[in-house]
């Protein structure tokens, strides 16, 4: 059964110095506060892996946390570069970033494989292109021909990908743990079943899970800590309590391009910040927050 | 497409409050490429621009799909990335990310792919990877491939919206991302690779078709007041024309009018083509 704790605690537990971390969220529902708690904890040499890397592993990179990169599109949507990812992959700053490139086929094809307790999974993709003779990260190719026993037609192997632990960021939880999510569902289902160990974070933690159209239910078994962290996906959103906050991602463009202005942003923002993301009066409510 | 004299891009009527940019002019070209009915991949920026354009003029039931999971969108203003609330807000299905690539994509039942890039070739691959001679230690590192590979592959056809410069249009790409024709003619075939591939190249200055025969991209139309030497200035190998090379016709008023309004809200959207940097 999940354990409903602080966000704090939560990431203290579940995620450790060189594990392979899943933060997943596809544009909606990204868990920006669990990845800066992850920084305020000072984690290291982890293995980040998402699909669009997007504003919260460009934070995660420019602090120092992660040693390697599995994803598949790794631009700030809508604005352009990802500059703390850039800086790293062009200039080795602030460390070397190895990484694993795919298409967003083939990672989600990969989540699935890992949900699924399979080794791999095939699908029609990276025929012809460049990424199908790159490297994973140990070295040999990181995704392979296979030819169908039934047709013998060649098809593309992609690995299971299995974190240590997934982190996603959803609408709620009742008391028991188990989860509510809805709007763009993204790939959170499979990387939380894929993961050794998985943290949730919620806008709230209510008594009864209403019904919402085309609703993920992740039963509190699955689960491994839920923490209520209201807005704890901002600048991206929350369908039905926030919106995107597409001004932030505008200002992430100057402020990751300097190095500088990058380390003035953590130590305002997420050193100097109080454990829970919301430093005004939202944090407050519901007992469970950190 | 309808064919004009040639003369000065301009707003087709009085009424116009500014002149047609080279922007609005390309997005209403790949707006046209598109039919009412169509089932469209729509990537974001440049290509979502003109999707949505579509729809808000002479196709009103094209099905703008979005590598989010959104089938079926109906944005009333662009939407500013593939996850833009607007789009599951207004969509007829919200599926996986696993299943829009798997049920939807991969299969081949979505009619054309809408792509951008921030480097293309004579036949037409993508590049949105890295820009330099090796993948280790590249001079410019871009996001890389987002949903491109498979659209590009499995879509029934594909449409590239892309700015032309020397830069971008090159002869070999540095990286093949995603297959346009690959080394030409039967590559597609080959790899067996489902879909068509690029149809038509739409960029700020006219459309490129591939070849009938090499797959070779060549230069089809052109916007008013544009001369070949300006596009082979911006192309960086030995540009064919073709022998029936049109003028295309400025946007007109209606069309204007609509992408203006779609703009309204989000005015950065044309600047913010995130397959480029």
């Amino acid at each position: 059964m999940a354990k409903i704790v602080s966000l704090a605690d939560a990431v203290a537990r579940a995620v450790h110095d060189g594990d392979a971390v899943a933060m997943e969220g596809f544009t909606h529902l990204i868990p920006f506060a669990a990845g800066r708690e992850v920084i305020r904890q000072r984690r290291r040499d982890l293995t980040l892996i998402r699909m669009t890397p997007d504003v919260i592993y460009d934070q995660l990179i420019g602090a120092g946390c992660a040693g390697k990169l599995i994803f598949s599109w790794g631009g700030n949507p809508g604005v352009g570069s990802l500059h703390r990812f850039r800086d790293a992959v062009e200039n080795g700053w602030p460390g070397p970033l190895q990484l694993e490139e795919h298409s967003h086929a083939g990672m989600a094809n990969r989540y699935m494989a890992g949900a699924s307790g399979v080794p791999f999974a095939i699908l029609r993709g990276y025929s012809g292109t460049g990424l199908e003779g790159l490297p994973g990260l140990d070295g040999q190719p990181a995704v392979r021909p296979i030819t169908c026993p039934f047709t013998g037609e060649r098809l593309t192997a992609v690995a299971a990908l299995n974190p240590d632990v997934a982190v996603i960021h959803a609408q709620r939880a009742d008391r028991a743990g188990n989860v509510q999510l809805w709007g763009i569902t993204g790939v959170q289902k499979e990387a939380v079943l894929s993961a050794q160990r998985s943290i949730v974070t919620v806008e709230e933690i209510v008594d009864e899970l209403d019904p919402q159209p085309g609703s993920i239910v992740l039963p509190s078994w699955v689960v491994g800590y839920v923490a209520e962290v209201p807005g704890g996906s901002h600048p991206s959103y929350a369908l039905g309590y926030s919106a995107r906050d597409n001004d932030f991602y505008q200002a992430w463009d100057a402020i990751s391009r300097d190095r500088d202005r990058f380390g003035r942003w953590l130590a305002d923002e997420v050193f100097g910040a109080p454990a829970s993301h919301l430093a005004g009066a939202g944090a407050a409510r519901g007992g469970c927050g950190a | 497409m309808n064919a004009t004299g040639p003369g000065p891009a301009a707003p087709a009527t009085a009424a116009g409050p500014a002149a047609v940019t080279a922007d609005e002019m390309m997005t209403a070209c790949a707006a046209r490429a598109l039919t009412d009915g169509m089932t469209c991949f729509v990537g974001i920026g440049l290509p979502s621009a003109a999707a949505n354009l579509a729809r808000a003029t002479h196709a009103p039931n094209l099905v703008l799909i979005y590598e989010s999971g959104t089938i079926g969108a109906k944005p009333g203003r662009l939407p500013l990335s593939i996850g833009d609330g607007i789009l599951a807000e207004t969509a007829d299905a919200v599926v996986s990310v696993p299943e829009i690539f798997n049920y939807w994509l991969q299969p081949g039942r979505i009619g054309v792919g809408f792509l951008g890039a921030a480097q293309i070739d004579r036949f037409g691959n993508i590049n949105t990877t890295v820009i330099g001679a090796t993948y280790a230690e590249p001079k410019v590192r871009l996001p890389g491939a987002g949903g491109a590979p498979e659209i590009a592959a499995s879509c029934r056809e594909v449409i590239v919206v892309v700015r032309q410069t020397r830069r971008s249009f090159v002869d070999r790409v540095d990286f093949v991302t995603s297959v346009g024709f690959g080394d030409g003619a039967g590559h597609r075939e080959r790899l067996g690779l489902a879909g068509a591939g690029p149809r038509k190249v739409i960029t700020d200055l006219g459309i490129l078709e591939p070849d009938g025969q090499t797959c070779e991209l060549t230069l089809t139309g052109l916007y008013p007041g544009i001369s070949v030497e300006d596009v082979r200035a911006k192309t960086g190998w030995d540009l064919a024309v073709s022998a029936s090379l049109e003028v295309l016709a400025p946007p007109t008023a209606a069309e204007l009018t609509a992408l203006r309004q779609l703009q309204d809200n989000n005015p950065g959207e044309l600047q913010a083509n995130s397959a480029s940097e």
